[in-house]
Formats: structure tokens, C-alpha cells, sequence
């Protein structure tokens, strides 16, 4: 009825390629825009941007990250948790030895230290593929969670062995720190993911989208159509970590405060970030979105059914939590590969034709 | 002889102990990837599952006794019975051989033919998933695991090496044990997939899918029974370290430490899960005798990785791997 080509001519190129070329779809994404930017912030409170909006938009950085290397380029990484550990130092280490810099900026400089980090480690993959190369990101993984356990110099001496975010603002308003509001804090995140989001989803579209795409598909054949896999690796795995490193910046200073980062950011944080991909889907900007909601909102379900509907013990919420998320994980993988993106898109499809299939 | 160089020999004579740990995991690995091509990330897990199991059993727990007592209100937690150690051990290996066929028959037989990539990740699940239903099952508390193997520092070599070089090397009995039921395993598991029907089978298999698969061998029984053997190998590797430090969550993450190893020794091949054991082993306890304490020690947790990650650079199919051959 209302999800409708007809009529919606293209008389320029520009027109034809755009993002979302079919009227209704673009209206939708600007009612989301709307409603994020402009009644989200008016309603929100610190319940619903701890517990759902803050983590959902952080880990979204975290998913378009590593969806662009995994799903887009094909290098599966483990090393998720360690990257996104060193946005959160790197930025650490920018608020207590500049404190005249504004967020945005150390924010930047964080995906930007992550992204040479990112593709130091990524060096390997011109070598090792597949799983041998998931196996090695994991060594990024233990080796920086250690590093920044270790070496006092990251943590500023402090004797907790814990990184706090000192207070920081932007106009005016605290960003960080115990003071921060909610919606400050949760405009500051919509503002980096909005803009993520947009030039990944334009990245992945371009040039240099396509040939990752030629990578993951068959890397010598690529190669051999005259596609450099080193330079189309290595960019992959620096965009990914920019965007991962952001990612663990935010969760940082916005989100947790305060770090102990065996904890915060060790290795099942790497295998949430790649539930989330999967869940959502492969290969997909839209999927990260998605999958991080997923991710994010089934724990709170779970807990809000099963030890307040039900009133069960905590610890044993906790494993059947684990039991849903693992079934979960292979009956996507099972059914529906492409994850919740694909669910999504084949409705599109049928919504086109509705209420006329034939 | 200076006291370093002595140390240093006991370091890595507890080193080569340690590794024949690691290899004994590394093994369930290499089992059902040469087998299935599954890459079983939840090797590390089903250890865990089948050490909880057999305490469980041994201590005549009630499986999902929180469960059911959270649901219908009940108190129970025991049958009231002990189960002495050979009959819990062959229990397990049932209930390891009905995973192995549970697995198969509802993951990996509608996964067939997928890329490897989609077969690690869905161990990924798998190994949550078994996490979660081994802390269902049995409960999350660290569990001490008993059956009879000996314990302590060995007097014999103690005493030997005192003699020797005027310094008693602390060897645990433990270690020995599990280092010759280890090459037990080993020469066990060869003489099986040399000399007998199941184990023609099982090469045939790991060789040629399709070939095996047209001279009339069922890839499904054959996978079902390297899961089981997988299984079999976890239980026995539960049981060592489960009997080293306390059956308990971080048994599972043996997983991560038998990872490097067979990158080292190459996936397809078991004699270089041991070697690469071994080499892990010493060489992680000579990084951390030697550089360690320069540089802040608890180096174990990464130093396999970054020797496994620099080796593969040299080597991509690892020491005893197949040569990898690519085409388009």
C-alpha cells in the first residue's frame, strides 16, 4: 500500500544511488532521526539510558566495526575486547595528560591510536587466513589486556590498578564523570554514531567497499581481477579498529567511568561484539544495529521474566541466559545466516508486493 | 653447576609436564578437525562439562536439582548415594557419547557443507550453550574432583636429583600420572584409527568426504563417534586438570590455551598437537623464568600466543600441518 516504487522516478544519477531510494524508506529514516534527536532526549532518564540506550549505541560502534572487517572483509577477529580496551586507555591517558581537550577530539584520537594498533596486529593476515588468522587476533587480545594490567605507566600509577574518567564538558554540560546527565551523555554517543554510521554505511557502498567485499569472497580471485589484498585488508582492519576504539573510549568515559580492564574489556566482550554481528548479520550496517539491540535487550528481558516475573536466583538467570544466547547464536547460524538483516529485508520485499503477491 | 642452569632445568622439565596437559586438549581439537573440519572452539567446555559431570555423578547429585527445586518449590539436591570412580567415569563417557550424538544430530548435520568460518562460530554458541546447561545441570561451584590419582611433589626424583645436583627438583605426582595416561591416550587413540573398522573409517573420512562417503561409509556415524572420542578426551583431560586446580568455570578456558598450541603443531596432525604441547609448555615456562620478572610476569596468559603468532608468519600451515593449497 504505502511501500510503493511506482511512481517514484529517478532523473539523475545521484538520485539512483542513493542510500535509501525508495521513498517510504527514506521517510522512515528520517521519523528515526527525528525521534532520536529531538523527543529521545526530552524523555529520557537515567534507568533507560544505563540499562538500554547508552550500551546500544556504544556497542553499535563496536558491531559496524568489527562488521566491517568481519562481515564485510572476512578477517574474523577475536581481538574485539582488546582494541576497544585500547580506545579506552588511549583516551584515558589524553584526559589526564591534556585536560584542556575537548571529548570529541580525544575521542578521535582514541579510534585513530586504535586504528595503528588495529593494523600492526592485522599484519598477519596478509600470511595467516581463516581461523588460524581468528586464532592469532586472540593473541592481540591476551597481549594488550596484559599490557595494560601490567605496565603501571597506562594506569597513571594509580594503586587500584583502575582507570576513572575525570570530569570533562562540552558547552557547558559535563560529559563525563558522576555529574554527567543522561541525555547528555546519550546526545554525545547519538552524535558519534550517527556520524559512524553514515560514512561506514557510504564506505561500504564505494570503492573501497567493494573490493573488501572481493576479499571475503575469494581473496586470489580478487587479486587476480587486480584487487591489492594488502591494501584492502590492512584498510579494513583500520577502519575496524577506528571504530572499535571509539567504541571502547565511549564505553569508557561515557558509559562505565570508572575500568578494571581485565574485566570490562577481556575476551567475552570480543565474543558479544561478534554475537552481535552474527545475530544481526553479516555484511550488514543496518545488522550491527540490530544485532547490538539484540544483545543488549535480551539480558534485561531475560533478568526483568526470569528473576522479577518468576523470582528466580540471580546466578541462575545468569546461566540460563547463557543457554538462550548459545542456542540463539546457532539456530541463526543455522537458519538464517544472515542474521536478522535478512529477516528484515525479505519483509521489505513482501511488503512491496503487498497486499497483491501475484 | 650454577643454580640458574638448575632451576631453569626444573622449570622446564615442569614446562614439558604442563605442555603434555595442553596437548592432551590440543588432541579433542585435531580429533574432529580432521574429521568434520569443525574447528570445536567448545572443547574447552565440554572438559568442564564432563568434569562437573563426573563429580556430579560421583557425588550422587540430582542434574538440575536448582532448577526443579526453583520451579516447583522442592528441596532436593542429592540421591543420597555415592558413585565410586570407574562406574561415574563410564556414566560420563555415556553421557559424553550422547552429547557427541545430540550435537550431531540437531547443529552440525543442518551445517554441513557451510564455510569453516560459520562452523567455528557456531561452536561459539555451542560452547555457551553448554556452559549454561553444565551450570544448570550441576550448579557453578568450584567442585573438588577425587578419583584416586596421586597427589604431592614425587619423593623418588626428589630425592634423585638431590643426590645429583645437591638440589631436590618439586615434580608433582600428578603431572607424571597425567603424562603417562596421556601417552596411553595417544597410543590408544593411533592403534584404534590403524587397526580396527571405525578407525579405517575415521581416516577415510578426515581423507576424502565424498570418497568415503561413496564406498559406503555414513559421515554421520563417523562424525557421532569422533565427537564421542573428542568427548572422551575432554573428560580425560577434565579430569587431570579438574584434579590439578578444582573443577570450576576457568577449566573451561583451557580451551584458549590449547588454541596456540595447535597453531603451532597445524590442526590436521597429532603428533604436532604433542609437539606443539610440549614446545608451548617449556617455552612459556622458560619466557616467564627468564623475562618475566623483567617485565611485570604473568606472562603465560599471552606469551603461546605471540610464539604461535610469529611462528604462523613463517609457516602458515603450522609444523606438521598439511601444506595449505589454494585455488580459484
Amino acid at each position: 500500500m504505502f511501500y510503493r516504487e511506482a511512481g517514484d522516478f529517478k532523473t539523475s544519477y545521484t538520485a539512483d544511488n542513493q542510500t535509501f531510494p525508495i521513498a517510504f524508506d527514506r521517510y522512515r529514516y528520517y521519523f528515526v532521526l527525528i525521534v532520536a534527536l529531538l523527543i529521545v532526549p526530552f524523555l529520557i532518564n537515567d534507568y533507560w539510558a544505563n540499562a538500554i540506550l547508552l550500551p546500544f549505541l556504544i556497542y553499535a560502534i563496536a558491531a559496524i566495526g568489527l562488521n566491517i572487517l568481519t562481515g564485510y572483509c572476512g578477517q574474523v577477529s577475536l581481538g574485539t575486547g582488546g582494541f576497544m580496551a585500547v580506545g579506552a586507555y588511549t583516551s584515558y591517558k589524553l584526559m589526564t595528560a591534556f585536560p584542556w581537550m575537548d571529548m570529541v577530539t580525544i575521542t578521535l584520537l582514541s579510534g585513530f591510536m586504535t586504528a595503528m594498533v588495529g593494523v600492526m596486529f592485522g599484519l598477519p593476515s596478509l600470511r595467516i587466513k581463516g581461523f588460524y588468522l581468528a586464532v592469532a587476533t586472540l593473541a592481540a587480545q591476551f597481549f594488550l589486556i596484559w599490557l595494560f594490567n601490567r605496565v603501571p605507566w597506562f594506569y597513571n600509577y594509580s594503586a587500584s590498578g583502575q582507570i576513572n574518567a575525570p570530569e570533562r564538558t562540552m558547552f557547558g554540560f559535563a560529559v563525563t564523570g558522576p555529574n554527567a546527565e543522561a541525555w547528555v551523555k546519550y546526545l554525545f554517543c547519538l552524535f558519534f554514531v550517527f556520524i559512524l554510521a553514515w560514512v561506514a554505511r557510504n564506505l561500504t557502498r564505494g570503492s573501497i567497499g567493494r573490493q573488501w567485499m572481493a576479499i571475503r569472497d575469494m581473496d586470489i580471485a580478487a587479486e587476480i581481477i587486480g584487487v591489492n589484498p594488502m591494501k584492502a585488508k590492512l584498510t579494513a582492519f583500520a577502519v575496524s579498529s577506528f571504530y572499535v576504539g571509539i567504541s571502547g573510549a565511549l564505553l569508557f568515559t561515557v558509559y562505565l567511568g570508572a575500568v578494571e580492564v581485565g574485566e570490562a574489556y577481556g575476551i567475552l566482550k570480543s565474543f558479544l561484539v561478534l554475537f552481535m554481528i552474527i545475530i544481526g548479520g553479516l555484511g550488514s550496517i543496518f545488522g550491527a544495529f540490530i544485532g547490538a539491540a539484540f544483545m543488549v535487550v535480551l539480558p534485561v528481558v531475560l533478568r526483568n521474566i526470569l528473576t522479577d516475573g518468576l523470582g528466580w536466583d540471580t546466578a541462575l538467570a545468569t546461566h540460563f541466559e547463557f543457554v538462550i544466547v548459545g542456542a540463539l547464536i546457532m539456530f541463526f547460524l543455522i537458519k538464517e545466516p544472515h542474521g536478522l538483516a535478512r529477516l528484515w529485508s525479505l519483509a521489505k520485499e513482501k511488503l512491496r508486493l503487498w497486499p497483491f503477491p501475484h | 653447576m650454577p643454580d640458574q642452569l638448575i632451576f631453569a632445568m626444573e622449570v622446564t622439565v615442569n614446562g614439558l609436564l604442563n605442555g603434555v596437559m595442553y596437548a592432551l586438549v590440543a588432541l579433542g581439537f585435531v580429533l574432529i578437525f580432521k574429521a568434520s573440519g569443525i574447528f570445536n572452539y567448545a572443547q574447552g567446555v565440554m572438559a568442564l562439562f564432563a568434569a562437573m559431570t563426573l563429580v556430579g555423578i560421583q557425588d550422587g547429585r540430582v542434574p538440575f536439582g536448582h532448577l526443579i527445586n526453583e520451579i516447583f518449590g522442592t528441596d532436593i539436591h542429592y540421591f543420597g548415594w555415592e558413585v565410586p570412580a570407574i562406574l561415574a567415569i563410564l556414566l560420563t563417557v555415556v553421557v559424553m557419547i550422547a552429547f557427541a550424538w545430540f550435537v550431531q544430530r540437531f547443529i552440525f548435520r543442518y551445517l554441513v557443507g557451510q564455510e569453516p568460518i560459520i562452523l567455528f562460530m557456531a561452536t561459539i554458541g555451542l560452547a555457551y550453550f553448554l556452559e549454561g546447561v553444565s551450570d544448570l545441570m550441576w550448579g557453578s561451584e568450584i567442585r573438588n574432583l577425587d578419583v584416586g590419582l596421586p597427589q604431592g611433589i614425587n619423593d623418588a626424583i626428589d630425592r634423585a636429583t638431590f643426590d645429583i645436583f645437591g638440589y631436590g627438583f618439586f615434580i608433582d605426582n600428578l603431572d607424571i600420572a597425567a603424562a603417562i595416561i596421556a601417552a596411553i591416550l595417544v597410543a590408544g587413540l593411533i592403534a584404534y584409527s590403524q587397526y580396527t573398522k571405525n578407525g579405517r573409517a575415521m581416516r577415510a573420512v578426515a581423507d576424502d568426504h565424498q570418497a568415503a562417503l561413496s564406498v559406503g561409509i555414513s559421515l554421520n556415524y563417523v562424525w557421532i563417534l569422533v565427537w564421542s572420542l573428542a568427548g572422551i578426551v575432554a573428560l580425560v583431560a577434565g579430569i587431570m586438570w579438574g584434579a590439578k586446580s578444582g573443577v570450576q568455570f576457568s577449566l573451561s578456558l583451557i580451551a584458549l590455551k590449547a588454541l596456540p598450541v595447535l597453531m603451532l603443531g597445524g590442526f590436521t596432525s597429532i603428533p604436532g598437537a604433542i609437539v606443539g604441547g610440549l614446545i608451548i609448555g617449556v617455552g612459556e615456562a622458560l619466557f616467564e623464568f627468564s623475562i618475566g620478572p623483567l617485565i611485570g610476569g604473568a606472562t603465560e596468559n599471552w606469551f603461546a600466543y605471540v610464539l604461535a603468532l610469529v611462528f604462523l608468519v613463517f609457516r602458515p600451515q603450522g609444523l606438521f600441518g598439511e601444506k595449505i593449497i589454494e585455488r580459484v
